[in-house]
């Protein structure tokens, strides 16, 4: 083979990388919009914290992991989900709470789960899932596996001493484990500077003698090249790595919450906005000649479908029977 | 039959269980090169090394989910806490991750696990060392909660808890862990959710469990030398599923009561048992049934003090003649 004809295969499957990445973040995108008009419609209950404006932390990240590794992430999980693999149509079915959810209706936008795709939820607890991350990567050393456990949590996460008390003992242990802390900035309403003494996540990382990446959360290559150098670590040595990436949420905390309220302005959200993952990758490809606008118009509308199906799946699913509403309290 | 100490059956059934399955592993604080804080790991770090008995820092909250995690990907986690006082700090992890993972994943990541360790007060180690969490623990869906007293309840409820597909709570006793009785050898496991009459009797009906089986079958003994009194000792062993059907079937039998237990008396787990009986054998009840419970107040360090706080048989007996209108 040439050289000439080796780059020009690497530059086609980069490009298909970075068409396939495109396509995953149009599509949690265009799923969370759907999420929200149904939300708005009642059709989505409780809780449900959209992903809008992170997409390029799973679907980086995501892109670095095979099939057999292992995914856990907190409340804020649609995009991963999605990005693992799980059906758009069952997890919007899970957000209606209707029997053909991931979780068959009892988990809701908080509690996604499919075992056979590895995605081990969805959690509540702010926090809480991250000793469970942890605890996945020693199931996965104590059996000798080369499976890698890739755990997302907030910046707010970090003030929790959960958090503290897992890094401490993944490091000890060798747990291979990489903690991606998805910082947008604020935990609910609170900037992330008012509560926290130390501001740079990737700090932390000190304390624990981990290695540690800081990482722009805005450029899915990015975040995916990091994440890369971290399963290197965790699937050769049982290292583990915390990546702190920068993102940020263009929506409110949840649902409930405004778009911007009180705790940040306007103007700073629509400067950031600026910094859209999705319009950054887009423009990329067309730069790079790998797309151009009808092809994105065509990836566009193709995903606008396939949400389209997903609310359409799961409007016209059944509840789950009566009868479910004591299966599952204890296995047998 | 051999005679063991409690402790010693509880280490018995660790072994057995760690050989029988590679899945299971013990973690918790001082469990392997010290040998356990109450020697229940004695030897078993040299038996099967430093990946299944594991050291760790003391992180109640850490370790315990990590043994949770660890149960997800089908492992059978046994975490030892020094004691139940100190798992308050791993409440998170047990309520509202090990409890609820099956439910909220609808049936896909059964968690197979146990958490175990001393519960309840020992001798003047003072109030915040001298707690029994068996109501919190037995509110909640989707744990098994066990409470052995005797050194073949240990070992076989033990057993039962590894094999077990759930989360089960096993909770010992710092009081019991040097008491001696017979223990079947090899397999012998108790089931979850059976109590046992531990003395048989005609006209009272002593409900206990763990430590307070002692307390009770001296209260019986008491009664039946100084008043004639035949009681008849429920040791629940199972507090969660609990066996609903034992303690109606001696309630009929002798018509009246008396719950044991060494938690505080709101919401205790007695509060429950009366519960059943009320429903269940309201019709055979002759007299209202009466708790003896520890005493309303944070442990006192006091000697004297701690021992009005806690149950004793004498409050039994007192309790016995009072249902049985001895007084």
């Amino acid at each position: 083979m040439t050289t000439a004809t080796a780059h020009a295969q690497k530059d086609q499957s980069q490009a298909e990388l970075e068409r396939r990445m495109l396509r995953q973040m149009l599509l949690i995108r265009h799923f969370e919009e759907k999420a929200a008009e149904a939300y708005a419609l009642g059709k989505i209950g409780g809780f449900c914290h959209l992903y809008i404006g992170q997409e390029a932390v799973a679907v980086g990240s995501l892109a670095a992991l095979l099939d057999d590794d292992y995914v856990i992430s907190s409340y804020r999980e649609h995009g991963q989900a999605l990005v693992r693999g799980i059906s758009a149509g069952a997890v919007m079915a899970e957000l209606f709470g209707k029997a053909t959810g991931c979780s068959k209706g009892k988990g809701g936008s908080m509690h996604l789960f499919d075992a056979a795709k590895r995605f081990m939820g969805g959690h509540g607890i702010v926090g809480g899932h991250i000793p469970l991350g942890a605890g996945i990567g020693f199931g996965i050393k104590y059996k000798g596996g080369d499976q890698v456990c890739l755990c997302y949590f907030g910046e707010a996460a970090v003030n929790i001493g959960a958090f503290h008390e897992t890094l401490n003992m993944a490091s000890v242990y060798h747990l291979p484990v990489i903690f991606c802390c998805e910082n947008n900035r604020y935990g609910m309403g609170t900037a992330f500077e008012r509560v926290a003494a130390v501001t740079d996540v990737a700090e932390h990382a000190c304390s624990y003698d981990m290695a540690a990446e800081l990482v722009n959360g805005m450029d899915a290559l990015a975040v995916y090249a990091a994440t890369q150098r971290a399963v290197e670590r965790a699937r050769k040595g049982g290292h583990p790595t915390l990546l702190e990436v920068r993102t940020y949420r263009f929506m409110g905390h949840s649902m409930s919450d405004p778009l911007h309220g009180v705790y940040r302005t306007k103007d700073e959200v629509e400067e950031q906005k600026k910094r859209d993952p999705i319009s950054q990758l887009a423009l990329k490809l067309k730069e790079e000649g790998a797309l151009d606008q009808a092809g994105l118009d065509a990836l566009d509308a193709e995903v606008r479908a396939e949400v389209e199906e997903a609310v359409k799946f799961a409007d016209e699913s059944p509840d789950p029977d009566p009868g479910e509403l004591t299966t599952h309290v204890v296995a047998d | 039959m051999p005679t063991l100490t409690y402790r010693d059956a509880l280490n018995q059934a660790l072994r057995e269980e760690m050989q029988r399955d590679a899945n299971v592993f013990l973690m918790g604080e001082e469990v392997g090169v010290y040998q356990g804080a109450y020697k229940v790991s004695r030897g078993l770090l040299e038996e099967f090394g430093p990946m299944r008995v594991v050291d760790t820092p003391i992180a109640e909250l850490g370790f315990a989910g990590i043994g949770v995690g660890a149960a997800m990907v089908g492992l059978r986690p046994v975490i030892e806490f020094m004691t139940w006082n100190f798992a308050v700090l791993a409440l998170d992890q047990i309520v509202n991750s090990a409890a609820k993972l099956l439910y909220e994943s609808g049936g896909q990541l059964p968690i197979p696990i146990v958490f175990r360790g001393p519960n309840g007060a020992a001798l003047q180690l003072g109030a915040q060392h001298s707690q029994a969490w068996e109501s919190w623990l037995s509110h909640i869906p989707g744990l098994k909660v066990v409470a052995p007293a005797t050194p073949a309840d240990a070992k076989g409820l033990l057993k039962s808890a590894i094999r077990d597909n759930n989360p089960v709570i096993v909770l010992e006793g710092e009081m019991l862990y040097n008491t001696k009785g017979e223990v079947p050898e090899g397999e012998y496991v108790v089931p979850i959710g059976r109590a046992d009459v531990k003395r048989a009797g005609r006209d009272v009906t002593l409900i206990c469990h763990s430590k307070t089986v002692t307390v009770a079958l001296k209260a019986a003994e008491q009664l039946a030398e100084q008043e004639g009194v035949s009681a008849e000792v429920v040791d629940l062993r199972s507090l969660r599923p609990l066996d609903e059907a034992a303690i109606t079937a001696s309630v009929a039998k002798t018509n009246r009561a008396v719950v044991v237990e060494e938690g505080w008396p709101h919401c205790g787990i007695g509060a429950q048992v009366v519960d059943v009986i009320q429903r269940e054998a309201f019709d055979h009840l002759d007299a209202p049934v009466l708790r003896v419970t520890q005493a309303d107040v944070p442990m006192p360090y006091n000697r004297q003090l701690e021992r009005l706080a806690k149950p004793s048989p004498d409050k039994v007996v007192a309790a016995a003649r009072r249902v049985l209108y001895l007084d």
